[in-house]
């Protein structure tokens, strides 16, 4: 398995200007059956904001024409070992047929400047015109003084091929991160 | 660096995977012209084989070059019977291995004689220590069989370290493991967590929580920068 890094649409620190969207509307096409989306260190503006993602196909605009259907669970575990530590499933986080932004993470911490999220999202065969398109996720991340394995999945269920990607954060804005797209071969 | 030769004598960059004996991995450039047969971002730094082995360290290649380190685990076995294979890591060049953790871990199983299989959060095999010192070893794989009768029995997968030399946040991992656990069973081992330091990660050490890593081989990546 050969890994391309094709772009880095994000590469900021804190003393940049912040950004509240990602957009990438280049480079994903069907010269790679699969992509790869990671991300480091995603640190948010606001308390109790999410990174989120939402596409568009050819044939789409304005981030809201193709449905997703996503399931969403995660383990946590507080920082300083109160409660009990738990693996959930997180109905207010999944997405059943609508067009709108899914969450990748939930709880980002602007509070500490050390924290943030990492992980990555892969997207598979985003140019089939025959199938809907398959998505994986999987952050790690301290926000909140927790650490939490953050796991997402589902699908778009659009069967035109899909050209372009946002990532936004749901309240104020990224303030420090980087994002890479890698196409896999 | 850029993919500026794109063929060789009308081979295509991608098809060649050597030239007088040098892989294209390890080729920077082609009469002055920048190679990236190197198109691979995924690059492989180095390789560690355990042979009765205490401890496997990787005290050399973690710094700024990646942003991303992953360790591909392979067919770990260990010496004694009922061990887990766990992580540790260190700054500089220190060599006290505790950093302090907080993780989650959750596993899925499967006996090969049936029953209930499961999926659960495993409270004993996490962590959320404080204070530098007082970390401990982070079981990523668990329960493997060693010693007579239990030769097939081991732990494979990855661990995948983000932005071990940052100085300004904190250091995420999460890691995948799947392992012939000591019951006859599957396991399959979720675990995730960051690293309570904002100081650089140089090292990383794998061992077993008792006697040697009997067998097995970890690949350190190297994930490109730019």
């Amino acid at each position: 398995m050969a890994k391309t890094l094709i772009s880095t649409p994000l590469n900021i620190t804190t003393s940049d200007t912040a950004v509240s969207t990602v957009d990438i509307t280049s480079g994903i096409d069907d010269t790679y059956s699969v992509y790869e989306f990671h991300f480091y260190n995603i640190h948010a503006s606001d308390d109790d904001a999410e990174l989120q993602f939402q596409v568009n196909a050819s044939d789409g605009a304005d981030w809201n024409d193709s449905p997703l259907t996503t399931t969403f669970f995660s383990a946590y575990h507080n920082e300083d070992d109160s409660g009990t530590p738990a693996l959930s499933y997180h109905t207010g986080h999944d997405i059943a047929n609508a067009a709108t932004f899914q969450n990748i993470h939930y709880n980002l911490w602007n509070n500490v400047n050390e924290s943030g999220m990492s992980g990555s999202m892969t997207l598979y065969d985003p140019s089939s015109t025959t199938y809907v398109k398959h998505f994986i996720s999987r952050v790690s991340s301290d926000g909140f003084a927790m650490a939490s394995d953050v796991h997402m999945a589902g699908y778009i269920n659009d069967t035109t091929d899909i050209t372009e990607i946002r990532f936004k954060i749901s309240a104020g804005t990224i303030d420090a991160g980087i994002i890479k797209m890698f196409g896999v071969s | 660096m850029a993919n500026a030769v794109e063929k060789v004598n009308t081979i295509a960059i991608a098809d060649i995977e050597a030239i007088n004996t040098i892989t294209d991995d390890n080729l920077q450039a082609l009469n002055t012209l920048e190679f990236t047969g190197v198109t691979d971002a995924h690059t492989l730094i180095s390789t560690h084989t355990a042979s009765a082995s205490a401890t496997l360290d990787i005290t050399s290649g973690i710094d700024s070059t990646y942003d991303v380190y992953e360790f591909i685990y392979t067919n770990i076995h260990p010496a004694t019977d009922d061990t887990h294979f766990q992580f540790q890591v260190e700054t500089g060049s220190d060599s006290d291995y505790n950093h302090p953790m907080i993780t989650t871990y959750f596993q899925a199983y499967n006996a090969e004689s049936g029953g209930t299989p499961t999926l659960a959060y495993s409270g004993g095999n996490d962590q959320a220590t404080s204070g530098d010192g007082n970390g401990v070893f982070q079981n990523i794989a668990k329960e493997m069989g060693g010693g007579s009768g239990n030769d097939d029995e081991a732990a494979s997968g990855i661990l995948t370290l983000y932005d071990p030399s940052n100085t300004t946040y904190v250091k995420h991992f999460t890691s995948t493991s799947n392992c012939y656990q000591g019951g006859n069973t599957s396991m399959q081992a979720l675990v995730a967590g960051y690293i309570n330091t904002t100081t650089a990660i140089t090292r990383v050490r794998f061992k077993m929580s008792s006697g040697n890593i009997d067998e097995g081989v970890i690949k350190m990546y190297g994930l490109a920068t730019s």
